[in-house]
């Protein structure tokens, strides 16, 4: 008997812990009642499908991180020739990974070596025919690089989107190779403007101007071609909604970048237009004092997303900040102070899915969801009442025990509902009612055998619960494998059908054990079991 | 309350008859799976969906009539949901370019062929655009993760049961996948990621009743040694029988539950889980057992003589202490 108050004990709290957990939040969420906020932000999550939103699969072009690394290294090279006084060379990038260096006079291959050596320890340099250099990047750097660009862009995902203000957004790497972003937004429904937002560059140039504005870039070219180092970068003269364009000649290595930003807000220019603040951090206010000191009189390119905004004339040394004018709306000053704010993205992104699902349709799903589930539990209860009688209240105070355990986990392990998860759940009802099953039917023909009431009880159990171990573990094999490899949905299905199976197995063997032992414990003499 | 008494039927008698059956429906089914093929859901073969719901009701034609001005013949237009919603699900297999934001242009074309096609207000419930590299992966994926999911369980039984046993296991779950694919192809259900869902329930499913009756096998061939195969294998069949019809009849009410009131989204789930469901209890009653009999032949039960425990069989007197976690090993 201490055994069995030890029993009822552990079901008792058990179904109190699991519904405070699981089933008060939506009770207080629904009818007003008050709840701490721990037990709230811990409350059952909707899907996307069910609540409505936006679902965006973005691809991280890591090539064009590559390129821009490759890009920088090859500059380097060229500015270490330079240096060493080495003349003639001519220096290609080929392809993401790769540049080469022609031209190099045979008495200057010893210098040149040294000179290259800089780049060496992420390149690597063979030698071909004829004073050519072929500089490819090394395989690890490959993969570190490419890693990282999705990480960073993630990140810069995630602070854009966090300042979007959406609510508990999920972003979250995906994909064979690693470089799938998968973005959830709950509730938004202008999916062009959080595109717009999490898809822009963010990429914020200061450069000095060479030569420019002209209207051609042929005027920039020397003999046809961009002088070594430079670049040409088309503007507009003057501010947004000036359908002139005009180029300015640029180095191609900017002196300040987005990263040496300490921050950005919504301000206005000295016409009283939208304007977007900057202020520089310390190593940036640095640089750009430098460079600003030692150009006075000439103009300065503010280049965002490759494209010239403003280029003002220096007027003295200017240290930690500056204005970009020419932006548009009082909107697009917010976002691009929002997107200058959390970075660049390394790498631009493209749209691999998009889905959209209005707020109706989800409530009519979850609607829908949630009739067919209730239909399915009652015939079941029904069913189990009319064939086991007062055994079939065991089998209902356990499936609803089981119920209640599922809310409870999925609520704690931060689950989302969705609807291959509430079809999950009508599928767990099923396991739950064949375990009820099988135990009674071994029950019958226990006591069928002439056997007593509590040792038919006893064997029914004990030897239905190593059948259910096996039937549990080979469905959380395969379970454990969908989780692994699948996505989205087939995932939401796997959580909610492990979750249920081992709640199950509590439910059914130990619950419905001790259920049987309370009705028995008071009768010393039990002829008749109602099953 | 009693189904029925234990009941005395000859299952193994039904095995070619059973297998024929089976071997009609699955040669029916590839050979449309391959000439007609089963359609693809947007989220397999890209392309754009929209979903609008329009503020009265409207006609199909009109509908198709509209986004047929625009697109090529396509396109692919039918009601979604509650028919009092007017909502028309429209499909076409266009979608924008992988690069920068294109992808949902489509989604936008197909927005403005409705607005100028002189259709009631509507506003898009539901839209969605795939880029093929997706779908590439989605396919893969899943049946990958299908190929494992069967290797565990089969690696499963094997240690716990016998290679046969999971032999049989295995054959009665890829025959109910197959036949659930099968009537997916007669039908013409959308392949979607929620039927893949289903497909992999119901390889859960099925073993999971597969298992049920070999676990009584097992128990069985230890109390019965000096009978045939054939006789243990019936015998466990017929003991089982009643959970069975109880487990499967409950299942599939509320399979049937979901298909009627779980809405559009879930149709073609419930459909594959209703027709799961009863191909897996057919399986293992005909399918499983006729395949453990034909594997181990029709000798005596030698393998199950050198079975551990010496406890007669179940029910006559309970195995509490029988060890029952001991393997029935056989050769």
């Amino acid at each position: 008997m201490q055994n069995l108050r030890w029993k009822i004990i552990t079901c008792v709290v058990a179904f109190i812990v699991f519904s405070a957990v699981g089933i008060y939040p939506i009770l207080a969420n629904r009818y007003g009642v008050p709840a701490p906020k721990w037990l709230m932000d811990r409350q059952l999550k909707l899907g996307l499908d069910l609540q409505g939103g936006v679902h965006l699969v973005l691809r991280v072009q890591t090539d064009d991180a590559l390129r821009h690394e490759t890009d920088v290294e090859s500059e380097l090279v060229r500015e270490s020739l330079k240096t060493a006084g080495i003349t003639g060379g001519t220096i290609t990038v080929d392809g993401p990974t790769q540049f080469r260096v022609e031209g190099i006079a045979p008495d200057q291959d010893a210098a040149f070596r040294q000179a290259a050596a800089a780049v060496e320890t992420n390149f690597d340099r063979s030698p071909a025919a004829g004073g050519v250099y072929v500089f490819t990047m090394r395989p690890n750097i490959q993969v570190n690089l490419r890693e990282e660009a999705v990480t960073q862009a993630r990140q810069t995902i995630e602070r854009r989107v966090n300042e979007l203000g959406v609510a508990e957004p999920s972003i979250a790497q995906q994909g064979s190779n690693g470089d799938e972003i998968l973005v959830q937004l709950p509730g938004v429904s202008d999916i062009n403007r959080a595109k717009e937002v999490m898809g822009s560059p963010g990429l914020l140039q200061l450069k000095i101007v060479e030569q420019g504005p002209v209207g051609s870039r042929e005027q920039l070219m020397v003999n046809g071609q961009v002088p070594a180092g430079m670049e040409i970068v088309p503007g507009s003269s003057r501010g947004a909604g000036d359908a002139n364009t005009v180029y300015y000649l640029v180095k191609r290595v900017a002196a300040v970048e987005g990263r040496d930003l300490r921050s950005a807000r919504p301000g206005i220019d000295s016409a009283g237009r939208p304007a977007v603040n900057f202020t520089l951090s310390s190593e940036g206010s640095r640089k750009f004092g430098d460079i600003t000191g030692a150009n006075i009189g000439r103009n300065l390119a503010i280049i965002l997303d490759n494209r010239v905004q403003t280029a003002p004339v220096i007027n003295g040394r200017i240290t930690n900040n500056g204005i970009i004018e020419g932006i548009g709306s009082q909107e697009e000053v917010q976002d691009l102070s929002l997107i200058l704010r959390s970075g660049s993205l390394p790498a631009p992104l493209s749209y691999l899915q998009e889905r959209k699902i209005g707020p109706t349709l989800g409530a009519d799903s979850i609607r829908a969801g949630i009739v067919a589930s209730l239909v399915g539990l009652l015939l079941v209860v029904a069913f189990m009442l009319v064939y086991y009688k007062a055994s079939g209240v065991n089998a209902v105070v356990a499936l609803l025990f089981n119920l209640v355990i599922l809310l409870g986990l999925m609520a704690y392990v931060g689950a989302v509902m969705t609807l291959p998860g509430i079809a999950g759940f009508i599928l767990t009802m099923g396991m739950g009612v064949d375990s009820n099953v099988l135990i009674f039917e071994r029950i019958k023909e226990e006591l069928a055998a002439e056997r007593g009431v509590r040792a038919s009880i006893n064997a029914g159990f004990s030897r239905v619960f190593l059948t259910l171990l096996d039937t549990h573990i080979s469905a959380l094999i395969a379970a454990a494998f969908l989780f692994q490899f699948g996505t989205g949905p087939i995932r939401g299905f796997a959580v909610t059908l492990s979750v249920g199976l081992l709640s199950n197995i509590f439910t059914s063997t130990f619950v419905s054990k001790t259920l049987f032992e309370t009705a028995l414990a008071n009768r010393r003499q039990v002829a008749t079991l109602s099953i | 309350m009693q189904i029925f008494k234990l009941p005395h039927i000859d299952y193994l008698r039904w095995k070619w008859p059973a297998l024929a059956v089976s071997g009609l429906i699955i040669v029916a089914g590839l050979a449309t799976i391959f000439t007609r093929g089963i359609p693809m859901g947007i989220e397999f073969a890209g392309g754009t969906a929209v979903v609008a719901a329009f503020e009265q009701d409207v006609s199909l034609d009109q509908v198709r009539d509209a986004v047929n001005r625009n697109f090529g013949g396509e396109t692919v237009v039918h009601t979604f949901g509650d028919p009092g919603q007017h909502q028309v699900m429209i499909r076409v297999p266009q979608v924008g370019a992988e690069t920068g934001a294109a992808l949902s242009e489509v989604v936008d074309k197909v927005n403005a062929a409705l607005q100028s096609g002189g259709l009631p207000k509507f506003e898009i419930a539901y839209s969605e655009a795939v880029g093929p590299a997706v779908g590439q992966q989605l396919r893969s994926q899943g049946f990958w993760a299908a190929v494992l999911a069967l290797g565990g369980i089969l690696l499963y039984i094997t240690f716990r049961y016998q290679f046969s046993f999971a032999i049989g296991a295995i054959i009665a779950t890829i025959h109910d996948l197959l036949i659930t694919l099968s009537f997916l192809a007669f039908f013409q259900h959308d392949m979607t990621l929620n039927v893949i869902a289903a497909l992999l329930t119901i390889a859960g499913y099925s073993s999971n009743d597969t298992i049920v009756i070999f676990d009584r096998v097992r128990e069985n061939l230890r109390g019965m040694r000096r009978d045939s195969l054939r006789d243990v294998l019936n015998l466990s069949v017929n003991q089982t029988m009643s959970r069975t019809i109880i487990t499967s009849g409950t299942a599939l009410l509320s399979a049937l539950a979901l298909y009627l009131f779980g809405g559009d989204v879930l149709r073609s789930f419930a459909f594959t889980l209703l027709v799961g469901l009863i191909s897996g209890t057919y399986s293992t009653i005909f399918i499983a057992i006729a395949v453990v009999s034909m594997w181990r032949g029709k000798g005596p039960l030698k393998a199950a003589a050198r079975a551990p425990a010496a406890a007669p069989s179940a029910p006559q007197q309970p195995t509490r202490k029988s060890k029952p976690q001991r393997k029935a090993r056989a050769s």
